[in-house]
């Protein structure tokens, strides 16, 4: 045990994106002491890469926005799946949150009349993405990022010690929670630098380690998108809810092959961009369902004007909720109007002037230009499916982000229920801020209910944690054989993208259980060379546990819900089912390292003056009759 | 169209290290970052790296293609021919923690340093108005990645580590560049800009400008301007002053 590093928190932050910055800040004000921990480096977290705005009624370009019409949109865009309470939470403080970073020092791109401006985007019925530029994910990170600084600024002028309320632990990855009893006592680390191990004793742990795309083989997010923090809250005895529900975004680059997955922002099409198939078609018009009948236009000529004139034209079904335009693309493209490299062309050079393109989506405009020799504003792009975002996540109570093990608290992408099935592109960053804050906020209040009877954690668990972090130094395989993590890692892509992807059916998610039962024998075999300093094989194998956990998660719940819905497609269930509507399913492991259970509970219902929101014709569409009575 | 490569990546610690050769499978449109990757997966699991997005988004991957300070994921490889010897090594002005892995703490520490912006205490949250030609100067410098290439380009600290504590370094230039064109931020930065961060040192030789992988006029929109005003404020304070109260109004 000689080189375990101790430290002592009020509160330990893990993530230092949008969510856990913010619920730092939070932990911060409250005056608790307050480490912030992070895989990467200060400032790279996959925040960084968010591209079209955050989402926020303030009502800056088009005064009728409401939190109320927010609630609605977000609600409609879940299929009414959605925790209503962290909606409504989420759709009444958002404005606020995104003020506060002007406060920070943010420079948002700005209205004629000096205020922030808003974009249009997918499912938004206003224009309602604060944004700048293409870029808005960097401009959200860096604000969060100078507001750490400047509260430690003023700690070292108070203080003497910059390091004394708030310290960034960068390149250290948390393996395991430690607890006492039921509550959280801290968590297990390992420096990513030195490979030493690290011990945080707090009474109070934030999960806010964003995704889990790492598992599909075709996806927009990167390394860190292990699924940590929801297999962590797994190990620790808390639940995760709505693990089925995984988005696919809709554009993803399909070429060069190094490329496949990276993002193409969804300003494209709120921007104006079109989609058209090999024949030249804009398809979308086909796919618009039933339910959004009424919001969407019916003709290319009604969709063009609705960019000058949105109140009397319907909006371009080109700007249906992500899950829509996915599987609209992956049908085209089963059809076989696909494009030369198997998706289908995202065209915005013949729809804005050239220097307007360069203007509002620079960084789009380099990334093709740079990597696939492809200038946007002469030619159209070729886009398909990513996996993006999991809208499944750590259970929590919407009002101080707490989970059901005391002392554990989730914001962020690794927190479920605030989108339902389906989540509405800019809900992430909003969701990150006003939950970050929450979560902060919860935490503090636990930690100060406390008072001086803090949990702390046993030797015993520590001894293990490192046993289990060394596993891969030496692997247990009988015969002496040693997987490369590498591999396990690819064909664990492979069976998430080909068996539990965009769509499912009953036979596939089964062989995909099956199989990942395969390869946790295989990841329990991943051994390394070398020794503990920077060495990303040792990372991988260690990341890959977890990567597991989480996609037979997703597949339990995927093959358990027959219906199609949001971001869970079954081919062999294709209709929204009411009766499926009321219920979360929820994972949870009742051993640790047990097998991991799933049970239906209700999804929390809508209260009626939130309900009041929506005409009965619409209701009818998600509910069932005694629901609607 | 995939054809073998011929790589030399430096590999080593603090205490030393050597180029080692590689032969690696190049496909096509791919990355100097694949190629890495492909190497970690097949024949150096163990190779030290940083990455995050792959899309030239986070700045983490950065090093030196060739000499010449790059990111690795945004470097393709049919810019090189395909017989060329390619060479990877790490950040020249950072100290070596592992391979391609430097101890960039040098620019935490400088970021740390730089007063933060402050805000109009008249000024509610939902009040703040802007006009978007005068946040534009300041949201070009903030489309920094941090990827420090231009920290380890510039000649005042890349091979003359007893300059560092003097000097900030053209991305922290900027920072103080961009916080003075702020159009609500409440201090004065020139004089900082030269007494504490160095601004005198920077000879404006643009080697930043040439390396920012995210175009960003260092130089010409940052430190030159800077370097204009802050002699402008030598002479009459009251130029500054003035400046400050028309581009609020
Ligand atoms: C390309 C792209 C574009 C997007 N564009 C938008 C957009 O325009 N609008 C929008 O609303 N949303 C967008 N999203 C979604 C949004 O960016 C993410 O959902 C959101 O940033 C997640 O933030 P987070 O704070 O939850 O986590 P992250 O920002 O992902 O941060 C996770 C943090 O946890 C740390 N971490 C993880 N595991 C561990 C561990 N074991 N130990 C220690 N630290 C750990 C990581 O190092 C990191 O610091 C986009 C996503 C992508 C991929
Ligand atoms: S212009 Fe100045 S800051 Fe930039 S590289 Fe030259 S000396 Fe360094
Ligand atoms: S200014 Fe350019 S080169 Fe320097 S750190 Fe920022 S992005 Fe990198
Ligand atoms: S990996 Fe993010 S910039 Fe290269």
């Amino acid at each position: 045990m000689s080189d375990l590093e101790r430290h002592s928190y009020d509160i330990v932050v893990i993530g230092a994106g949008g969510a856990g910055l913010r619920a730092a800040i939070e932990a911060r004000e409250h005056g608790l002491r307050t480490a912030i921990i992070c895989k990467s480096l200060f400032g790279k977290a996959h925040t960084v890469m968010a591209e079209g705005g955050i989402a926020a009624s303030m009502g800056n370009v088009n005064s009728k926005d409401s939190w109320q019409v927010h609630f609605r949109d977000t609600l409609r865009g879940g299929k009414f799946l959605n925790n209503p309470r962290m909606a409504e939470l989420h759709a009444k403080e958002a404005p606020q949150r995104v003020w506060e970073l002007e406060t920070y020092g943010a420079l948002f791109d700005r209205t004629p009349d000096g205020r922030i401006s808003q974009r249009n985007f997918g499912g938004h019925e206003y224009p309602r993405l604060a944004h700048v530029g293409d870029r808005t994910g960097l401009e959200l990170i860096r604000t969060l990022q100078q507001k750490i600084v400047s509260l430690q600024q003023d700690d070292e002028r108070e203080l003497g010690d910059a390091q004394a309320r708030l310290r960034v632990f960068s390149e250290l990855t948390v393996t395991e929670l430690l607890k006492d009893g039921d509550a959280i006592a801290g968590a297990f680390g390992y420096w990513r630098e030195s490979g030493r191990f690290v011990q945080f004793e707090a009474p109070a742990v934030v999960l806010a380690t964003g995704g889990i795309g790492k598992s599909f083989k075709v996806t927009s997010n990167s390394w860190e998108y292990t699924g940590d923090g929801h297999a962590l809250a797994l190990r620790a005895g808390a639940t995760l809810i709505n693990m089925e529900f995984v988005q696919f975004h809709p554009t993803g680059m399909v070429w060069p092959p190094s490329v496949k997955g990276i993002l193409v922002t969804e300003s494209v099409r709120g921007d104006g961009g079109v989609l058209r198939n090999s024949e030249g078609k804009r398809f979308m018009f086909e796919y618009v369902p039933e339910v959004f009948r009424a919001q969407y236009a019916a003709s290319e000529a009604e969709a063009d004007r609705w960019y000058d004139d949105p109140e009397n034209n319907l909006r371009p079904p080109e700007l249906l909720p992500r899950d829509e335009v996915a599987r609209a693309i992956n049908s085209e493209v089963k059809a076989g109007r696909g494009s030369p490299h198997g998706g289908v062309f995202l065209d915005v050079s013949t729809r804005l002037p050239a220097d307007e393109i360069r203007r509002r989506l620079p960084s789009m405009y380099h990334q093709f230009k740079e990597l696939a020799d492809v200038d946007i504003t002469a030619e159209p792009m070729e886009v398909g499916p990513t996996a993006h975002y999991v809208m499944g996540g750590v259970e929590v109570d919407a009002d101080t982000a707490a989970c059901v093990v005391p002392g554990l608290f989730a914001a962020g992408e690794v927190a479920g229920g605030m989108h339902g099935s389906n989540r509405l592109g800019g809900n992430s960053l909003s969701d990150l801020l006003v939950f970050g804050r929450r979560a902060g906020a919860g935490a503090a209040a636990y930690v100060e209910g406390l008072g001086e009877r803090r949990p702390t954690s046993r030797e015993q668990d520590v001894r293990a944690a490192e046993q289990d972090a060394l596993a891969p130094f030496r692997p247990p395989g009988e015969d002496g054989s040693v997987e490369n993590p590498y591999t396990v890692h690819t064909d664990l892509q492979q069976v998430m993208n080909d068996l539990v992807g965009i769509i499912r059916r009953e036979g596939e998610i089964v062989e995909a259980l099956e199989r990942l039962g395969l390869l946790r024998e295989r990841a329990r075999r991943a051994g390394v060379e070398g020794h503990r300093q920077f060495n990303p094989g040792w990372h991988l194998a260690l990341d890959l546990r977890n990567m597991l956990d989480v996609s037979q998660c997703v597949a339990r719940a995927a093959l358990e819900r027959r219906e199609s819905r949001g971001g869970h497609t079954r081919e062999d269930h294709p209709a929204m089912d009411p009766t499926w509507r009321g219920v979360n399913l929820v994972c949870a492991q009742d051993s640790p390292g047990g097998p991991i259970s799933l049970r239906r509970q209700p999804v929390p219902t809508i209260h009626p003056d939130l309900l009041a929101l929506f005409d009965r014709a619409e209701l009818a569409k998600y509910l069932t009759p005694q629901e609607l009575a | 169209m995939s054809y073998d490569a011929h790589l030399r990546v430096w590999r080593g610690d603090a205490e030393g290290g050597e180029l080692v050769d590689f032969t690696v499978e190049v496909n096509e449109g791919e990355v100097v970052l694949d190629i890495i990757h492909r190497l970690q997966a097949t024949q150096a699991p163990d190779l030290a790296v940083r990455w995050n997005c792959k899309a030239g988004k986070c700045g983490s991957c950065s090093a030196e293609v060739n000499g010449r300070p790059r990111l690795m994921c945004m470097t393709r490889m049919n810019t090189f021919a395909a017989g060329e010897p390619i060479s990877i090594t790490p950040m020249r002005a950072f100290p070596v923690i592992r391979d391609l892995v430097t101890d960039v703490s040098f620019n935490y520490t400088k970021a740390r340093a730089v007063p933060a912006f402050s805000p109009p205490p008249d000024l509610a949250p939902g009040e703040y108005r802007m006009s978007q030609v005068d946040v534009e100067r300041s949201q070009e410098f903030r489309k920094c990645i941090e990827c420090f290439l231009c920290q380890d380009t510039c000649h005042v600290v890349r091979d003359h580590e007893e300059n560092k504590p003097a000097f900030a370094g053209p991305r922290f230039l900027m920072r103080i560049a961009e916080l003075d064109m702020h159009p609500l931020d409440a201090l004065d930065r020139k004089r900082q800009a030269q007494d504490d961060f160095g601004l005198g040192m920077c000879n404006i030789t643009k080697c930043c400008t040439e390396v920012c992988p995210e175009h960003i006029k260092i130089t010409d929109n940052a430190l030159i301007p800077m370097k204009e005003r802050v002699v402008d404020r030598k002479y009459d304070p009251l130029v500054w002053l003035g400046s400050k109260i028309l581009r609020r109004s």
